[in-house]
């Protein structure tokens, strides 16, 4: 049985924001089936005695004080954008949500 | 499924079911600096001023967590009575929406900061408890302009455009656990929850707290349930209400809407409704039914927050006095009724009293001002108690003047009227509009004379035995000095002239 | 002999006694990137002119009396993954083509202050993510001891710079092996810092908890200046350490192995590995007791799950990591002719402007952060990751080191496994431990393997904030197998 179906692969792709070609699609279940089922070898071991680690050192509490701290210009903000009106950032139309 | 505006009447609403509500408040606190980034926090800066590579998200920037953020999160925490974790997590919210720069936002996941505490408050003379389910931090979003459609509104638009000052902003989400056995009172105890967290926010000095600038936002759950039944229904969550009035229009308009629905045998769809400040009414959004999968994860730029138990006994040994406990403290120094308390509540006046007081004024002329005179004139011109264009200080400046002996009421309430035109302050205005009252007993008398001659017939009456007919003299004085005379003087001048004694 | 053989150490000696000027270095190794990086194609971007203008301005401060650091004037290649205010910055992607950003890496500004002379920047397979730079979206950069095989990924630019004597020293990153194992391919040394020992602000991020800064070189002492000149904790990065850097270069000079408890990871070996390469193993093993060291085998079970455990979560940071290249900000935007939204803006830019192994990765790891995966895959992975730091943990209260082969093989041939995703991630067998759990760990050349006479690499893996024993076993090594050879290895590779 493979581990993720075509179907899948189309829901992450989306949740992901690839607007993948139904070949690419196929291309990438196939190749997404072996991975994952491989990777799943973790679960062996991962007992729930076990506590997760997020990151590679345990540390902890490091903050920096409130201060302000010099901002770009909006020209350096702005510089990049691939278009700009009125000093903001031109996007296409947003679907949904009202903010 | 039914899509109708239909409302039942509240009453009929509340006599066939319960409601159920909760609400989650966002709190930008007011830090100088961002969440995770130095940029200043100021409202109203132009657009995209306040912005770097950190909550621009541009590629290798990496967040720092603000420390001051983490200590107000810790004192929300504290002040509601919530415990403060010992150890816990940032975590990043993933979905994709322009005008939040990384594609995702850094929030707290399973791992709140603050959790399990309630809030009291007091509505139509009982005390409900909120209880609170979580509180923590996360950071705000950039605002986006809809351009190009008829409304304004997302809906319709050709394009937006974005502006990023915002974006990074540390807030705080209070979650409450649902509230219930509100019964008819429920919006009454939303906007009082609201009031009161408000005021808690303010004598903590995290945040400015104003709504019409956002820096406090409401989402208002609802769900009804059949009288005699105690399964909970399905909830709505409306978003974007933006002032105290409009959480309890919020509330009492999605119970109307939902009673509507339900007694059509209609199912309520579990959404985010958009509340509309200018109507009322809310409109669909999202369908939570086909809920965004958030990817939550713990946040690896960041690292775990672990406040030790020493520092958070520090915090709470400095808690100023909870609201509440001021309020009956004042009340009690005021000797002040408990109606005229609740009064002074509902009207929003409270703390402007309390700065009043604090400005020198006694309590009871600090009272009548604001209940009074500049209630009346904020009703008058729709605007909120506290964004009158006068202080308490100005205010203290007027009643000093009375208490001189410098002005009487009436002219006062010009000198107000003169503060709140903008004219300058107390003094300026009482200059500029030559509001001292006449004291010089010379130009009284003559007015006084004046006024005799003029209405005979009462000095006559007054002559003769009836004192009472000395008032229509005194008015006419007053009248004839266009308010500026001493009343109190005149009248004994008068009845001196007349050979009166009471 | 010719300026671009020389080791940093004494070109930096040359500079600061005035026997050569920073611009006569620098014009040397623009000289030299000109006459062979057509067929190696280790560099994205060579920023002449600035280069030669800041090593001009090295030999002002000289000229003007200024005492300059060992390595002030030095040439520099800088991964194409660090931010550079002047320089463009692509991460080898199209989605960031022509990029230029605001702000300067920490680890670049740090490089500028110690008045290296950055050359300009190096190709690496996109983001960062894959063992060949077969991933750049500039194209692949080939392996100067043979031009047909790839010269190892993710930092393969800076890998084959140095090797092909284009530049003295390089930057990269490692986030499974990513300097490592170019390093070993190459026949040069690369370190992994220990993670938090220097700094990610600027760095443009492929899996953050991984993620780490550090250098290459063609000797063990050239990676310690380099590595010492531009780490160190970092305010702009929360996860840098909080202490001194660990004395890297003093442990490069001195050297020496007598005493030290060396352990050889069990678990790595055997099937699955090049002949040649176990045997230049061996070699080490062997060449380490005769130096005085104290070998022993030490068994570490749960490093074999560590391939699988990097494969969920580097990808599941990644997926969240590489969110914000959508077009809206910056970079490519594809699909803006008005009849599309913001959201299908996004999905056909990051569809246009991400290669195979990124796409492949974004889906894996939003596949493994999905709400009923999450447990088995993210959360299963997390407590492998605390199954190799507590083995690490046990190896390192028996042994001062931890040795293996840095990688399974010798340099593949450039196509052989550019479709086989998972054939590419064994190259990286060895050397993920490591990023797991933090430590510091170092590759350094042990010889040519005899099936196809290319440099296999032998990995020492210390503990957290042990950078320092890396280069002191290194340092032992290199002056036993130099003495052994006659020189470098990298003199046995053929003419450029």
């Amino acid at each position: 049985m493979s581990a993720i179906t075509r179907d899948e692969v189309a829901h992450l792709a989306r949740l992901s924001r690839l607007a993948l070609a139904d070949t690419e699609l196929d291309h990438y279940a196939a190749q997404l089936d072996v991975i994952i089922g491989a990777v799943a070898r973790v679960a062996e071991v991962a007992t729930d005695d076990i506590p997760p680690s997020s990151h590679a050192l345990p540390l902890t509490n490091v903050y920096r004080p409130d201060e302000v701290r010099r901002c770009l210009t909006p020209e350096q903000a702005l510089a990049a954008a691939p278009a700009v009106q009125d000093s903001r950032f031109r996007v296409p139309r947003i679907l949904g949500e009202e903010a | 499924m039914t899509t109708t505006n239909t409302v039942m009447p509240y009453d009929e609403a509340l006599a066939r079911f319960e409601p159920v509500i909760g609400l989650e408040t966002h709190v930008e606190l007011g830090t100088a600096s961002k969440m995770f980034c130095g940029c200043p926090t100021s409202f109203g800066a132009p657009p995209n001023t306040h912005v770097c590579p950190v909550c621009l998200a541009l590629p290798g920037a990496l967040p720092v967590a603000n420390d001051k953020a983490i200590e107000s999160t810790i004192r929300i925490g504290l002040a509601l009575n919530c415990t403060i974790a010992e150890w816990c997590r940032f975590a990043r919210k993933n979905y994709f929406y322009p005008d939040m720069p990384k594609n995702y936002q850094i929030s707290q996941y399973d791992e709140p900061l603050c959790t399990n505490g309630y809030l009291d408050v007091e509505v139509d003379g009982r005390t409900v408890r909120i209880e609170i389910e979580r509180v923590h931090l996360e950071e705000d979003t950039g605002k986006s302009t809809h351009m190009g459609g008829a409304t304004g509104r997302i809906q319709g638009a050709d394009y937006s455009i974005v502006d990023y000052n915002r974006a990074g902003i540390p807030l705080v989400e209070i979650v409450t656990k649902p509230v219930e056995g509100t019964d008819r009172l429920a919006p009454e105890v939303a906007k009082a929850y609201v009031t009161e967290l408000r005021e808690l926010m303010r004598s903590l000095g995290v945040s400015d707290v104003r709504m019409e600038e956002g820096s406090l936002r409401c989402d208002v759950n609802v769900s009804l349930m059949p009288r005699g039944t105690t399964a909970w229904g399905t909830r709505t969550e409306t978003k974007n209400v933006n002032s105290l009035r409009s959480v309890e229009r919020a509330v009492h308009g999605e119970i109307e809407r939902q009673a509507a629905i339900l007694a059509e045998g209609g199912r309520i769809i579990q959404e985010t409704r958009h509340f509309h400040e200018d109507t009322g009414a809310t409109t669909p959004g999202r369908s939570k039914e086909e809920a965004q999968d958030y990817r939550y994860f713990p946040e690896p730029d960041l690292l775990p927050i672990a406040p030790t138990p020493e520092w958070v006994e520090e915090l709470r040994s400095e808690l100023p006095e909870p609201p509440t406990v001021r309020r009956r403290r004042l009340q009690a120094e005021w000797g002040v009724s408990d109606l005229d308390m609740a009064a002074m509540h509902n009207a929003d006046a409270f703390t402007l009293v309390e700065a009043t007081v604090t400005a020198g004024v006694p309590a009871a002329d600090a009272r009548k001002w604001w209940m009074g005179e500049l209630a009346r004139r904020a009703n008058e011109s729709g605007t909120a108690l506290a964004d009158l264009p006068i202080t308490p200080e100005q205010i203290a400046r007027v009643v000093a003047l009375v208490a001189s002996g410098a002005l009487n009421d009436k002219l006062a309430r010009q000198v107000l009227e003169g503060v709140l035109a903008g004219e300058g302050s107390p003094d300026e205005v009482v200059e500029a509009r030559g509001l001292r009252i006449v004291s010089d007993e010379g130009e009284l008398s003559s007015i006084i004379d004046q006024v005799l001659t003029a209405n005979a017939d009462a000095a006559d009456k007054v002559r003769s035995g009836k004192i009472a007919a000395v008032g229509a003299l005194v008015g006419g004085v007053m009248k004839a000095s266009r308010g500026k005379a001493d009343a109190g003087r005149a009248r004994e001048l008068i009845l001196e002239r007349l050979g009166v004694s009471e | 002999m010719s300026l671009t053989r020389k080791t940093a150490a004494e070109l930096g000696a040359l500079i600061a006694s005035g026997e050569v000027s920073a611009v006569e270095v620098t014009q040397a190794h623009l000289d030299r990137i000109a006459e062979v990086d057509g067929e190696i194609h280790a560099f994205l971007h060579v920023a002449a002119d600035a280069a030669l203008e800041q090593a001009s301005a090295i030999d002002a401060k000289r000229a003007a009396g200024e005492r300059l650091g060992p390595l002030a004037g030095v040439p520099v290649a800088h991964k194409d993954v660090f931010t550079t205010k002047d320089m463009p910055t692509t991460a080898g992607s199209k989605i960031l083509e022509g990029y230029r950003p605001p702000y300067d890496a920490t680890i670049t500004a740090r490089l500028r202050e110690a008045g290296l002379v950055i050359l300009g920047k190096t190709n690496l397979d996109e983001f960062a993510m894959g063992s060949s730079t077969e991933n750049s979206a500039y194209g692949t950069t080939h392996n100067p001891w043979d031009l047909g095989r790839i010269p190892g990924g993710s930092s393969g630019g800076s890998s084959a710079a140095v090797a092909s004597y284009q530049a003295p020293l390089s930057t990269g990153t490692d986030t499974g092996g990513s300097i490592r194992q170019p390093a070993a391919v190459t026949g040069i040394v690369g370190m992994k810092p220990t993670y938090g020992g220097s700094s990610r602000y600027g760095v443009i991020a492929f899996a953050s908890s991984l993620d780490t800064p550090g250098p290459f070189a063609r000797n063990v002492l050239d990676a310690a200046l380099l590595h010492e000149a531009f780490s160190g904790h970092d305010v702009m990065d929360t996860t840098s350490i909080h202490s001194e850097v660990p004395p890297v270069v003093e442990a490069a000079r001195r050297g020496d192995v007598s005493g030290l408890r060396v352990g050889v990871v069990k678990e790595f070996g055997g099937e699955g590995y090049q002949a040649g390469v176990l045997a230049r193993f061996q070699d080490s093993v062997e060449l380490l007791e005769s130096l005085g060291a104290k070998v022993v085998e030490v068994s570490c079970p749960s490093f074999t799950y560590a391939l699988p455990a990097y494969y969920l979560i580097a990808p599941s940071e990644c997926s969240s990591n590489l969110a914000r290249f959508d077009g809206m900000r910056y970079g490519l935007r594809v699909g803006d002719d008005g009849t599309h939204s913001a959201e299908e803006v996004m999905a056909l830019t990051r569809a246009a402007g991400f290669g195979a192994e990124v796409k492949r990765r974004i889906m894996l790891g939003t596949y493994a952060l999905s709400s009923g995966y999450y447990d088995a895959y993210y959360g299963s992975a997390q407590k492998v990751r605390t199954l190799i730091a507590r083995d690490f943990e046990a190896a390192f209260h028996q042994v001062d080191v931890l040795i293996s082969p840095t990688t399974p093989t010798t340099a593949f041939p450039i196509g052989e496994r550019a479709d086989d995703p998972m054939a590419m991630y064994l190259a990286d067998l060895c050397t993920i431990p490591a990023n797991l759990a933090g430590n510091a760990a170092i590759s350094v050349p042990c010889g040519l393997a005899d099936e196809d006479g290319l440099p296999v690499g032998l990995q020492i893996m210390a503990p957290v904030l042990g950078d320092d024993r890396c280069y002191r076993v290194a340092a032992a090594l290199e002056k036993a197998f130099e003495s052994r050879w006659g020189g470098p290895l990298l003199k046995e590779a053929p003419a450029l």
